[in-house]
């Protein structure tokens, strides 16, 4: 049994590891030795200011990241056309897309896996066709869905639906057909019917099965967006990160990198607080 | 022929190579408590899935009221060995669950107050919102009780309902058991290993030998009078001689008869003995 430690010295922790990386970033950082750079006037003369640190960008600082952020968070839903809009704009395009295709992939996902959990019949047909194609990754899609949706968004959103399947059917199925049998009896005993059963009995009795296989997916489909938007460009947090990319703005990519997790943290944490909603303990 | 009010007739249950009763003829009348008393092994438990009709017999067939049963149902409730309520609903939800299974035009209000009665009958009003993981063993298995009385079946199906009770908790169940069933004058039958809880309940032991291809060898007649309570239960005239028929079959007989099948013996009709003295007392119910 692993000894308790308060809140506070765990937090306190933290804050000094935190405090430490930081600081050793800022002083570290930035364009220590530009002037030693030997620069070819001809050069200079062609790319301007850039030529100062020898036609390096200078990694920023924590300082300069904070500033940066201070000014993407003030403002986060501004609109200025097309290729300018705020960072909060294309996070909210992002969840869209991934509370689309995660819904859709929980709509073909919990009664698919429903029906493989109740039949060994259709468990042992379906079986190879998803041991093939989980291991698959959703980028590899990507193609396919483009050449034949044709629409850049809704293949993003297939994508997403894609990756969400596996772990929501997965679990779905294996938590359906490891209910206890004695529950199952007593349904059978009470005469229930097949849609009682399933309502009252099946799907409580796997809900935190299900609930798991949720969390994960929600957290793939998080991970694969990212990459997703990056390719079909356009909107959103992935594309963001690649316009910045072009950009060359790695402050931007840092902050990107920091709100991505801290999405993707509340996404979990979301779903725990309805998976202990479900839970039940013997 | 007049049938007993459930009859179990020629009942064969086998596995591929593995035979684990043969012929198994038996009755119960209406109102009346039957014990099945055998060694684990002996398909005890089997038989009462055959009647519950979680099982089916290889050859022959149970009949309940003049119908053949041909799966399970309402009229014949089960109190399992696990208590198997479900654990995310309520005690009070839990017997909801089964009267709304049996009254299905029952609002939401009825079935609650159908629900707490039930429940109180059983001395757990005051649990009715607790989950069975709040509930201790006793107390679930008081909320599967409930759950199986408040259907009103035709007979009540208990699988060694109490044995994974400590021996003071399932003293004080059995006791209830005995009272609620002389109440709703339920017809029951019962699968155990406790030969007291046998004497205290039923009135009727059916005692197996051990599997496989277990048979009834003989049934015990319990006269002694009810209603019987555990206090005073070992004072009764005829309580010895009873247990220690039950505890020498159990003991010896069940493995030494085991496999045999004498030429006197019929299947249909295995004799019927009264240790505890003839059947004067009450009327023999067979």
């Amino acid at each position: 049994m692993q000894r308790q430690v308060p809140f506070w010295q765990s937090a306190l922790l933290a804050a000094l590891l935190l405090a430490v990386c930081l600081g050793a970033w800022e002083v570290s950082g930035g364009n220590g030795g530009t002037g030693a750079t030997v620069v070819d006037p001809e050069y200079a003369a062609l790319v301007g200011q850039a030529a100062q640190s020898g036609g390096q960008t200078p990694f920023p600082k924590p300082s300069q990241i904070g500033a940066r952020l201070w000014e993407l968070l003030r403002d986060p839903f501004y609109i200025r056309g097309t290729n300018d809009q705020g960072i909060g704009v294309q996070i909210a395009y992002s969840l869209l897309r991934v509370a689309l295709g995660f819904g859709l992939a929980a709509l073909v996902a919990i009664p698919l896996g429903f029906l493989i959990g109740m039949s060994p019949l259709l468990s042992g047909a379906l079986n190879p066709f998803i041991q093939i194609l989980r291991p698959v990754s959703p980028l590899a899609w990507m193609p396919l869905a483009l050449f034949t949706i044709k629409d850049s968004t809704i293949s993003a959103i297939f994508v997403i639906f894609i990756c969400s399947l596996w772990p929501m059917l997965l679990n779905t199925a294996f938590g359906v057909s490891s209910v206890r049998r004695e529950w199952l009896n007593v349904a059978r005993t009470l005469e229930a019917g097949t849609w009682k059963t399933a309502f009252r009995v099946i799907l409580p009795a796997a809900a935190p099965t299900i609930l798991t296989g949720m969390r994960i997916s929600i957290g793939i489909a998080w991970l694969v967006i990212v990459a997703a938007e990056m390719l079909v460009g356009g909107t959103g947090i992935g594309y963001w990160v690649w316009n910045q990319w072009n950009n060359l703005s790695l402050a931007d990519i840092v902050i990107a990198i920091l709100l991505i997790g801290l999405v993707g943290l509340l996404l979990d944490r979301l779903l725990g607080a309805v998976a202990r909603l479900v839970a039940w303990q013997e | 022929m007049t049938r007993p009010y459930v009859s179990i007739e020629a009942v064969t249950r086998a596995y591929p190579g593995h035979v684990v009763f043969r012929d198994l003829w038996f009755g119960i009348s209406r109102g009346e408590f039957v014990c099945l008393v055998g060694h684990s092994g002996c398909g005890k438990t089997t038989v009462l899935n055959i009647l519950a009709g979680l099982d089916q017999p290889d050859n022959g067939g149970v009949i309940v009221d003049g119908q053949e049963i041909s799966g399970p149902s309402l009229d014949r409730a089960v109190i399992f060995q696990g208590h198997a309520l479900m654990p995310w609903m309520t005690a009070e939800q839990n017997v909801a669950f089964a009267l709304s299974c049996r009254h299905r035009d029952w609002g939401k209000a009825k079935l609650r107050a159908a629900a707490r009665e039930a429940l109180e009958k059983v001395g757990l009003g005051h649990a009715a919102d607790r989950k069975p993981s709040m509930l201790s063993g006793g107390m679930k298995q008081r909320v599967g009780i409930a759950r199986a009385l408040a259907l009103n079946p035709k007979m009540l199906l208990m699988d060694e309902p109490f044995s994974a009770l400590d021996a003071l908790t399932r003293g004080a169940l059995q006791d209830e058991v005995a009272r609620l069933v002389a109440e709703a004058q339920q017809t029951a039958f019962m699968i155990t290993h406790d030969v007291d809880e046998a004497i205290l309940l039923a009135d009727r032991i059916l005692l197996m030998t051990n599997g496989p291809d277990a048979r009834c060898a003989e049934v015990v007649v319990n006269t002694l009078p009810k209603p019987r309570d555990r206090a005073n239960l070992h004072r009764l005239p005829g309580y010895h001689a009873l247990r220690d028929h039950i505890l020498e079959f159990l003991l010896t007989r069940s493995r030494t008869l085991a496999g045999t099948r004498p030429a006197e013996w019929d299947p249909r009709r295995p004799p019927e003995v009264f240790p505890a003295g003839p059947p004067a007392t009450i009327p023999a119910a067979a």
